[in-house]
């Protein structure tokens, strides 16, 4: 594996409550190469979005740390851009001031005006966004928003891509076509990527590795699966492809027999108590 | 803002132009209605009231005073004229004679009529509100994007919110006796009590909005600033001014009108020449057209009001990015 770029060292968060801290997270270690993609799946409550956080600097570890590039991560910053789960655009900027305010921010020493503009529009035009450029967000459907919410990240240069279940909101053929526009921008750019994802599909078709969490309090990595399948990457063809039906499995497996989601049900002790009893052995 | 009048409003951009004129009719009817009604009520019981400056004043007394108002402002207005008129020749005859001489011209002072007590009041509640809002809008901002000093401040906001302007009054006035001392003095002291007092009790609405709109930004928006490292001045600049504008016209408006209210009290109790002094002096002047007169001014200070919201409302539209709120 080549030099790590992002190391996620120990990482764990507590939050203090009335009946003593309540662990979230721990035992967090992943070394990420730089160029990679790596999904984070789990159950809705595992942490997923908490270890996002953590690298983006908006959550401040407990235990252990996030190192980019040697360096300690203990503030937000933009080479470690966020998408947003819901675009997160701001409503009274049209599309194009959404981008050129983080543009604006990062290279208000580096680019002239010109050089600037350009900028953001070359980053729109890579989204496909360029038509609806003086469109303010309620304006445009919420693919067009969440391709916006890609650009403004894109358009930051960063050197790790975090996205935070970037096209859960969306319609299904939608998701499919942000999904084939990612790929292909990733490709072009060779951006480091974690992203949060609920749909195993997205996992094994986008991934190079798929991290899956167990399940929460103290929530930590289950196991990681690296995806041998070579790229570019086409959904059709890998519909009837058995690698990826394999992969495909192993995560399903993982989701719904290893960490079976408990539900809490008021009158359902019982069930939970066995359920609970066999994740438990499944652990052992 | 609820949603019925939203969707009614989308569903009637695609009623065709005779349906919309229609709907208007029907509504203008209605209020028209209402109105008139009123003006009947007034003039029936009106009548039967019998006060010390005889019987209460009815629509149709109220109507000739407001033209014997205008009659006066009319009058007024030409003897202003003359006097200048008769100045002018006076001192151009003076320099015919002597073209050396010193000509001074001196300033008409005329009693004010209604109409410029009016523009008074309005020159007068304007600046207090824009000083209100100069203060408020700011601070409201910082208060609000530091819980610690809401905590501080939330409870002197809270105390002094419900101080009756009349209370404010005796206190502004000493404070402008002692520290406006000029020779030569810009403004008036009654109206500077006025203003002062005016703002005093106008600017709560503006600071509590404020605070609230700028303590309830959207935490992704704040995660946006965050990542993208904005410094305060941007932050505020270009996240928490623009999501707490809707806020900030919601205290704006209440506060305009709470202003317009404190004003009249004000302007009788510290004889601003204003409508407060005209009603005041209609009050003490006790003539059979006191009643009459003081009516008028009742109307005109309500319909003065109305239009003040209304143009606070059309700004409110103006800057508001979202055009999609409704906003009555």
């Amino acid at each position: 594996m080549p030099k790590s770029h992002l190391e996620l060292s120990q990482l764990g968060i507590s939050f203090p409550t009335p009946k003593g801290a309540f662990v979230a997270l721990q035992n967090v270690n992943l070394d990420i190469a730089k160029g990679e993609f790596i999904s984070l799946i789990g159950h809705s409550g595992c942490g997923k979005s908490t270890v996002l956080n953590l690298v983006a600097g908006l959550l401040q570890a407990s235990s252990g740390g996030v190192i980019l590039n040697q360096k300690e991560i203990n503030a937000p910053g933009p080479e470690r851009a966020v998408v947003f789960q819901n675009h997160s655009l701001l409503p009274w900027l049209s599309v194009y001031q959404n981008v050129e305010l983080a543009v604006k921010q990062v290279f208000r020493s580096q680019k002239t005006k010109q050089e600037m503009r350009d900028w953001i529009e070359h980053n729109l035009a890579l989204v496909q966004m360029s038509h609806a450029r003086d469109k303010r967000p309620a304006e445009i459907s919420g693919g067009m928003k969440q391709r916006v919410g890609i650009a403004r990240a894109l358009a930051m240069q960063p050197q790790v891509l975090l996205m935070d279940e970037p096209f859960g909101a969306l319609d299904a053929l939608t998701r499919a076509h942000l999904q084939d526009s990612l790929m292909e921008i990733q490709a072009r750019l060779n951006n480091t990527v974690i992203m949060i994802t609920h749909d195993v599909d997205e996992a094994v078709l986008l991934s190079d590795r798929i991290v899956m969490m167990t399940n929460g309090p103290a929530a930590t990595i289950g196991e990681v699966l690296q995806i041998e399948l070579p790229r570019p990457r086409n959904r059709i063809a890998l519909a009837d492809c058995p690698t990826y039906n394999h992969y495909r499995h192993q995560v399903l497996s993982f989701l719904y027999e290893k960490q079976r989601k408990v539900e809490v049900l008021p009158n359902a002790g019982s069930i939970k108590a066995t359920a609970v009893a066999k994740t438990a052995e499944k652990r052992a | 803002m609820s949603t019925i009048p939203t969707q009614w409003s989308r569903v009637r951009r695609y009623l065709p132009a005779q349906q919309q004129l229609n709907n208007w009719l029907k509504q203008s009817f209605v209020s028209a209605t209402g109105v008139a009604v009123f003006v009947l009520l007034w003039h029936i019981l009106a009548s039967q009231i019998i006060t010390s400056l005889g019987s209460f004043p009815g629509p149709v007394q109220a109507a000739q005073q407001w033209s014997v108002l205008i009659a006066e402002h009319k009058a007024e207005k030409a003897r202003e004229t003359a006097f200048y008129q008769r100045q002018q020749q006076r001192n151009a005859a003076t320099l015919a004679a002597n073209p050396d001489a010193v000509v001074s011209v001196r300033p008409y002072n005329g009693r004010p009529t209604f109409f410029s007590q009016i523009v008074t009041s309005l020159y007068t509640v304007l600046t207090g509100f824009v000083l209100a809002s100069l203060v408020a809008i700011p601070a409201g901002i910082v208060i609000g994007l530091s819980p610690r000093l809401y905590s501080a401040f939330n409870p002197l906001i809270q105390l002094f919110k419900p101080v009756s302007p009349l209370a404010w009054l005796p206190l502004v006035t000493i404070l402008v006796s002692a520290l406006y001392q000029s020779d030569t003095p810009l403004f008036a002291r009654s109206f500077l009590v006025s203003v002062f007092t005016v703002s005093l009790c106008s600017l709560w609405p503006t600071l509590l909005n404020t605070i609230v709109g700028v303590s309830n930004i959207s935490p992704d928006l704040q995660n946006v600033s965050r990542v993208l490292q904005l410094n305060w001045l941007t932050h505020v600049r270009r996240i928490v001014l623009p999501s707490a504008v809707p806020m900030i016209f919601t205290g704006l408006r209440l506060s305009l009108g709470i202003a317009w209210m404190v004003l009249i009290a004000a302007e009788m109790l510290a004889q601003n020449p204003g409508l407060g002094k005209f009603v005041w002096d209609e009050f003490q002047n006790g003539s059979s057209d006191s009643l009459s007169r003081i009516c008028v001014a009742v109307l005109v200070i309500g319909l003065i009001g109305y239009a003040l919201d209304r143009l606070m409302l059309q700004l409110q539209q103006r800057v508001n990015w979202d055009k999609s709120a409704t906003l009555r």
